[in-house]
């Protein structure tokens, strides 16, 4: 970036050390997709209204759009790209592929991210809990429903294999 | 479950699909836009200086810098400014384009250009647009775009009209005196963002001669012919490539960023990126909003005589698709319903609002808002059930309600039937609750022009070749299913390319809910050659006949035993090489000579409780039917159709575009609401009826759009039945129905 200040940060990005410096107004967004080629990071509102954008920073979930990438110094950031391990997908993975919850496919990555957040937290959430939770992710294709079906699926299948 | 998984879901979950606002170019230039700050004026000097002056922007071009080039676009009429030219039309229009080495160079670049303007008075809605005296926004003749729309405005205007659509059968006047009942029924449907989450973007840049364009359009082949105008390329020479797509709708349907990419590439000789926010986006294209009358006649036994539609849609700045919007929105304006007398007068105006295109549903919507509550208003008056007089008119499978048309191919009574016994319409109901439904028929499909390339590899994999887009809608895996069944194989040896003018065959759009039918008739076809070569091929290997071998189920079958595909691929190229193709055409002619190709049937409903003190709606209940004819793929195309009604359901409850004066003012997604996951009703009914009587494969015809169109008619009449009184516009916002309980509509 032209003529503006840098500053420089270390950060873990799924779980791999990264050192660089970045323009002081650059998002976390815009350093994920054009420093890191992390393309599972969507844009879409840049208002934090639709959720495209959420990745885990410290396991808590951010809107990268409007969250500067200088704010990431010291601390891991977790994106859709570090969820599967290797060809074997994570169960919320699974369990969108298993419900037809995603159709274009846009809002997925911010939906599973913040699936993994509520997860993380609620093991067994109520059907009630997962739409407020979903109240900053838009999905315009599927009408939600498979999507909340998947959480609850997801939930089931992590319970089991904790149990 | 039994629909296998989506061929793109993998992708999708793991961050791995690649969409067009992921691609990049070496030496790539990001490009910003400088907008339009006035609704209507006279562009004057625009002065670059102090933007080029600013680090890393490296060019800003205005539209007096196209002039070597066809500096507009436009399928129908082409009146749309690449960027614009001696004026501007609408607030937020594209005057400059800043070009720069980053993309916040390019958006600081963009801040710094100063555009004079000289004010000319604006038209911001129809009725101002049409008023005597009233400034107008088109004065040239820009020519006609697309051949099969030559009636379309090509000469110098002398109004704000668009286009105009007129047309009748019977004695309309004549029948109206002799009806026991008429029935007059005048609603607004909202001006409407269709919000396709990857906003709009492209990358354009010139190689080996050719101009590369990626981009979000649904339609890459119209897009190529658009961009081909332009810069008097041959068709052969411009390249458009459609990768996954973040949502269409129709709002991707048509040129939108290309030519500002491409005219950026071609300024500067490098690549350039364009990408759009959710507000730029909303500043590029949104649907029509509609002012529809409908006055029907009936007897006193409830059989429709006539009906009378004066359809007004505001088209905005520039012509893109209104005009076929406006024909789809006429020839869907009377219902399928059996009627001898019919008169339809519709126009699109060009207003000084941001211009208006293709949106799910395509001007069913609109109409049917009031064509529908027409219907549950007549059965009111005439004292008869709104389901039974529904029946009693709707027009019976194999019988034409529209001369010249196909006949119905569907059975729309039962389809009814099922509808209303998945709502419960005849449990009683509490107070303040209500429900409604709608029935509705498009004439779907577009014109019957595909083709698709099938090739047997050596390893018998399938490859298959078509220009469709898959945004979301599911048309890699219903497409990789036609084919996987054609040939017998198994779908995991199926691939599908897609979307490329280069590389992939001639496909006319992915849009009217064709693609399943017709590209999937264009597969089903190359599959038929495809296993006649394959026979010839294995014939002349073993020296027989080919009348005395059959290829299915993946093998070639004759006296001498057995032949896997690849067996017969591999010995008759004579090694683990080659390949065998066959091209799929699918033409307007035979079963297809009659338009539409098939009809798309919207059967849907919902019950709501109204609340009585503040006017919010709760949606209790929603049930579809999707009438398809066969279902490919039943979990998507339950996903369709609930995709659909929920869209539906946002036009009903939450979204309008405002416009205050010449300014939008809530191009965002904070103002501008969807429906979000606490919206959605706790009951969902999604019914498949499958009767086989499409033209496309096993009987399949289009779904996808048919759930929405009846739904705000539906969530109208729902709350009337709560409320006592019928609403005449949408969104159902809680102060509107508040309002409408005091009697109170202004």
């Amino acid at each position: 970036m032209i003529g503006v200040d840098t500053v420089r940060i270390s950060a873990g990005i799924n779980g791999r050390a990264v050192e660089m410096s970045v323009p002081v107004r650059m998002t976390l967004a815009e350093m994920l997709r054009e420093r890191l080629d992390l393309f599972g990071v969507k844009l879409s509102c840049e208002m934090q209204v639709c959720g495209v954008c959420t990745v885990l920073v410290d396991d808590r979930p951010v809107s990268s759009c409007t969250f500067l990438a200088a704010d990431v110094d010291q601390r891991e950031v977790k994106t859709i790209e570090g969820l599967a391990t290797g060809d074997r997908l994570h169960p919320i993975q699974q369990s969108f592929v298993d419900h037809f919850a995603l159709q274009c496919g846009f809002c997925t990555p911010g939906f599973i991210m913040m699936t993994k957040h509520l997860l993380d937290r609620s093991p067994s959430p109520t059907r009630d809990q997962i739409v407020e939770y979903f109240d900053g992710n838009l999905c315009r294709c599927t009408g939600y429903v498979p999507i909340i079906e998947a959480v609850r699926d997801a939930a089931g299948r992590l319970g089991a294999d904790l149990s | 479950m039994t629909s296998p998984p989506r061929l793109d879901a993998a992708p999708k979950v793991t961050g791995q699909a690649r969409y067009a606002v992921d691609y990049r170019a070496a030496n790539m230039l990001y490009a910003a836009l400088v907008r339009s700050e006035r609704a209507h004026a006279i562009l004057g000097d625009i002065d670059p200086s102090r933007a080029l002056g600013t680090d890393g922007v490296a060019a800003v071009i205005t539209g007096d810098d196209l002039s070597p080039l066809f500096p507009r676009y436009g399928h129908i009429i082409p009146d749309h400014p690449i960027l614009a030219v001696e004026k501007v039309r609408y607030l937020g229009e594209p005057v400059a384009l800043v070009l720069a080495e980053d993309r916040y160079a390019a958006h600081d670049g963009a801040e710094l250009v100063e555009v004079g303007y000289e004010d000319l008075p604006e038209v911001m809605d129809p009725a101002q647009a049409l008023a005597d005296d009233a400034p107008l926004l088109h004065t040239k003749d820009y020519g006609v775009g697309d051949r099969s729309f030559e009636e379309a405005h090509s000469e110098p205007r002398s109004d704000n009209v668009c286009h105009r659509v007129e047309f009748s059968w019977g004695e309309v006047d004549q029948a109206m005196t002799r009806a026991d009942v008429t029935v007059e029924t005048s609603t607004s449907y909202p001006m409407l963002y269709g919000y396709a989450m990857e906003p709009y973007n492209a990358l354009a840049r010139f190689e080996d001669g050719y101009l590369k364009v990626i981009t979000t359009a649904q339609h890459p082949f119209m897009v190529r012919d658009d961009l081909a105008r332009v810069f008097s390329l041959p068709l052969s020479h411009v390249r458009v490539t459609s990768p996954y797509l973040g949502g269409g709708y129709g709002t991707k349907s048509y040129t939108k960023m290309e030519p500002l990419a491409a005219v950026g590439a071609w300024y500067t000789g490098r690549p350039v990126k364009i990408e759009m926010d959710a507000t730029g986006a909303i500043l590029t294209t949104r649907a029509d909003s509609a002012s529809v009358t409908i006055c029907s006649g009936f007897d006193s036994g409830g059989r429709l005589l006539a009906r009378d539609v004066q359809v007004t849609l505001d088209t905005g700045a520039y012509a893109d698709n209104g005009p076929l919007v406006l024909s789809k929105a006429c020839n869907r304006s009377f219902g399928p319903y059996r009627n001898q007398n019919i008169r339809v007068r519709g126009m699109a105006v060009y207003t000084n609002t941001v211009p208006s295109s293709s949106y799910r549903g395509f001007g069913a919507p609109q109409v049917s808002l009031a064509s529908e509550l027409n219907m549950d208003q007549a059965a009111q008056q005439l004292g008869i059930d709104p389901g039974e007089l529904r029946r009693l008119n709707l027009i019976p499978p194999g019988e034409r309600h529209f001369p010249g048309k196909r006949p119905m191919d569907a059975d729309l009574s039962a389809d009814l039937d099922l509808l209303l016994e998945g709502l419960g319409w005849e449990d009683p109901r509490q107070p303040y609750q209500g429900i409604g439904f709608g029935v509705t028929a498009s004439d779907a499909g577009a014109y019957p022009v595909s083709t698709a390339v099938v090739k047997i590899l050596p390893d018998g994999s399938v490859l298959v070749s078509t220009g469709s887009s898959e945004m979301g809608q599911g048309s890699r895996t219903a497409l990789a299913l036609v084919a996987a069944r054609e040939l017998g194989v198994p779908l995991e040896k199926v691939a599908i390319a897609q979307s490329d003018t280069h590389t992939t065959p001639y496909e006319r759009t992915s849009g009217a809910s064709r693609t399943t039918t017709l590209t999937g008739l264009a597969i089903q076809r190359a599959c038929t050659q495809l296993l006649s070569r394959l026979e010839e091929a294995a014939a002349e290997l073993q020296g027989g006949s080919p009348t005395e071998i059959k290829a299915a189920e993946g093998m070639v079958v004759g006296p001498w035993g057995d032949l896997s595909f690849g067996e017969v691929v591999q010995g008759w190229f004579g090694g683990r090489l080659g390949e065998l193709s066959a091209t799929g055409v699918v033409r307007r002619v035979g079963e297809l000579a009659e338009l539409p190709p098939f009809w798309e049937i919207g059967v849907s409903g919902v019950k709501v409780a109204v609340d009585p003190d503040t006017g919010q709606i709760s949606v209790l209940k929603l049930v579809t039917v999707a009438d398809v004819g066969h279902a490919i793929h039943p979990e998507m195309l339950k996903g369709q159709d609930v995709g659909a009604a929920t869209q539906g359901l946002g036009a009903a409850l939450f979204e309008e575009l405002v416009y205050d004066g010449p300014q939008l003012v809530n191009s965002n997604l904070v103002e501008y609401r969807v429906p979000r996951a606490g919206d959605m009703p706790p009951e969902i009914v999604t019914i498949v009826a499958e009767r086989g009587d499409g033209v496309g494969p096993y009987g399949a015809k289009g779904g996808g759009e048919g759930t929405l169109n009846p739904i705000g008619a539906a969530a109208a009449a729902a709350v009337g039945r709560a409320v006592g009184r019928w609403p005449d516009r949408l969104p159902l916002t809680p102060e509107r129905v508040w309002r409408l309980m005091r009697g109170d509509q202004g």
